[in-house]
């Protein structure tokens, strides 16, 4: 059994101008140990997907289906008492901007500390040491002088650093991270990641990598997922996913950027602009910026296909190429 | 591209820049925060040079001194070959090189209309006649930028971020401009939108001979767009090479290190990565080390480098290197 099961969350956020869908059916499932990326663009829903793990929505936002099954049990509608002791203890989560996630108020030992004694029963000295051990963890440097801090002595990476280990205080068997190094320089940012990495491999949690960056999915994940308007339109292993994507919109994607390979040529945009989610189309999401968009995509929305054993994409290009390819073989 | 480029006479030249921002350190004292400290280079006519390095490095003060938008402590800005000194020289250079900011959220004014922020430069440069001249040349410039000419009207609220952008770089071309400074264009946007955004600035600078200082904290969009790339570190240039030298072999201790910390979106790339890690963290501009700025970090460093500041010199044929030991390195 995996770890975590998602089935077919539906988040929407009750807005004056209406229900804005941001999470429209999404499914997947985690296993233990593995480092699993979401990667889409503003919008995509990939944060609420995680928020609604978390349940931790916006007051406007509620999911409105779906399940999700942690180690076997049901988080949706299982209550407030049943999440706190999930939240910290079993998942926990780093936000994208340690500026703003500390109290600046507090010491950064008092808000570890916080972290250690809500959910475990730990006389303050004991808080205090691990406070101390998780920092030297997470490789801050004097953590003893260190937890006395306050956050404005703290650089962002260090910062950073802090929150990933008040993430890890209660050894949580998730840790999602949502866009842990989108506010970080690159230098610090790569710094980061190999602390995701090698935590991961000391203490064999399991990661969902939140980003919008490419690079950060193919260093860090082993499977990827690509959502779009609120839907997954691909998933697979890491390699299956850039070489050989299967949805035209990762395709679009990846053709978009910046590599090694493509310099001096014209990138290839992906053209026109994000979908609006208060006006979802009938098919598939991305058809009205698809380069090959038939009729089929204006209309029906396309189910998960199988391309290989690691390998699932919702794009009716892949039909096309399969009636294709055995018209071919007959001939 | 490169070869002819060397033998056209410099577009803008950067002489010695400084820019010290004073900072309060009790009362009636203040101590100078070098955000720039005697920066030099040249930026030749069509080319884009990059300007890149972590935050707080001073790219962006850098940027906004050579447009005199901050005034500088020290140095000179040279254009076609003549210094700016007087006011006039200034106005005049202002008609010439404009710029184009990272937000398009914050800069532009919510309560102008987009012809109205498009026409603005023209305004104060008296660059119409008639009213139809003015309107006429905004719905060329918005053409330009592949804006609708029916969203002139619209006020920025109504735009996406990536048209937000095609409006700032609209009012960066109004007067006409050589040199634009484009100070981390593309940052705010979306992977699919800063894809469209990085082409129409290719596109622009080939139909109008367009010059670009590119600042970008990116490392793959600067190498895509940049033929040179200057590296700065704590307000100084550490190294000035072709996109592709950068890139494929830098030589100061500090680019190996920013370089090497790019995520590939490539996973095998990704995996076989050897990232040089940089010890400790950047220093205060305000409390800058002697010598070397880079010398606190460098697994390099000797006593030399705490001594004297490396001046950045020519190592070979149009490559320059702020750094000591660059030849025993290397």
């Amino acid at each position: 059994m995996a770890l975590l099961e998602v089935k077919d969350l539906h988040t929407s956020f009750f807005t004056d101008a209406g229900e804005v869908r941001a999470v429209n059916g999404v499914s997947f499932n985690l296993e233990r140990g593995k480092i699993l990326g979401i990667v889409g663009e503003s919008g995509s829903g990939k944060s609420v997907t995680a928020y609604s793990i978390m349940q931790i929505l916006a007051p406007t936002g509620k999911i409105v289906s779906g399940s999700v099954l942690f180690d076997g049990q049901e988080l949706v509608n299982a209550g407030e008492k049943v999440m706190r002791d999930i939240r910290g203890n079993h998942i926990s989560i780093v936000f994208q901007d340690p500026m703003t996630s500390l109290n600046p108020t507090y010491t950064i030992g008092r808000q570890l500390r916080e972290a250690i004694t809500l959910h475990t029963d730990t006389s303050k000295e004991d808080a205090n040491k691990r406070a101390v051990e998780l920092l030297r963890m997470v490789n801050v440097n004097e953590p003893e002088k260190r937890v006395k801090q306050y956050p404005y002595e703290f650089s962002g990476g260090m910062r950073q650093r802090v929150m990933i280990a008040m993430a890890l205080a209660c050894e949580p068997d998730i840790l999602i991270a949502d866009e842990p190094t989108t506010a970080l320089d690159v230098t610090i940012q790569a710094g980061i990641l190999e602390l995701l990495q090698e935590i991961q491999a000391r203490i064999g949690m399991a990661i969902i990598l939140i980003t919008h960056d490419l690079g950060v999915v193919a260093q860090l994940c082993d499977d990827i997922i690509v959502m779009y308007a609120g839907s997954v339109c691909e998933r697979g292993t890491a390699d299956e996913i850039f070489y050989n994507p299967c949805h035209e919109y990762t395709k679009g994607l990846l053709r978009s950027i910046p590599t090694m390979d493509n310099n001096g040529q014209r990138l290839q945009p992906i053209e026109g602009t994000p979908i609006d989610l208060l006006n979802m189309p009938k098919g598939c999401p991305f058809a009205p910026r698809c380069d090959n968009a038939m009729k089929i995509c204006i209309h029906d929305r396309c189910e998960e296909l199988e391309i290989n054993e690691d390998h699932r994409s919702s794009c009716w290009m892949n039909v096309k190429k399969a009636v294709e390819e055995d018209a071919e073989g007959n001939v | 591209m490169q070869k002819e480029m060397y033998e056209k006479e410099p577009l803008v030249q950067v002489r010695h820049l400084k820019e010290y921002f004073p900072i309060s350190t009790g009362w009636f004292k203040s101590k100078p925060l070098k955000a720039v400290d005697d920066v030099s280079f040249d930026i030749y006519p069509g080319e884009t040079l990059g300007l890149v390095g972590e935050s707080g490095c001073g790219k962006t003060t850098a940027g906004r001194a050579i447009l005199h938008l901050y005034k500088p402590t020290d140095g000179e800005i040279w254009y076609k070959g003549n210094p700016i000194k007087t006011k006039q020289d200034l106005r005049q250079f202002r008609t010439k090189a404009t710029m184009v900011f990272q937000d398009p959220y914050s800069s532009l004014d919510p309560r102008m209309t987009v012809e109205d922020i498009i026409g603005e430069p023209l305004d104060i440069n008296k660059m119409y006649t008639s009213r139809q001249e003015r309107r006429d040349r905004i719905l060329q410039l918005m053409d330009y930028v592949g804006l609708n000419s029916e969203h002139a009207a619209r006020y920025p609220h109504e735009f996406s971020g990536g048209q937000r952008q095609r409006v700032g770089i609209a009012r960066a071309l109004a007067v006409n401009p050589d040199f634009i400074v484009c100070d981390e264009p593309v940052s705010a946007l979306d992977v699919s939108i800063q894809a469209q955004v990085i082409n129409m600035f290719d596109e622009l600078q080939e139909k109008m001979g367009l010059t670009y200082l590119f600042i970008a904290h990116d490392l793959l969009v600067v190498r895509h767009i940049s033929d040179r790339i200057a590296v700065m570190y704590l307000g100084r240039l550490v190294e000035l090479a072709s996109a592709a030298e950068i890139y494929e072999d830098p030589f100061h201790p500090y680019s190996k290190a920013l370089i090497s910390a790019v995520p590939a979106p490539d996973p095998k790339t990704a995996r076989a990565n050897k990232r040089i890690p940089l010890i400790g963290e950047i220093p205060s501009p305000l409390n800058a080390p002697s010598g070397c700025p880079f010398r606190t970090r460098c697994p390099y460093a000797q006593e030399r480098c705490a001594e004297e500041v490396p001046e950045l010199r020519e190592v070979q044929k149009g490559r320059f290197v702020a750094c000591h030991r660059v030849e025993e390195l290397n």
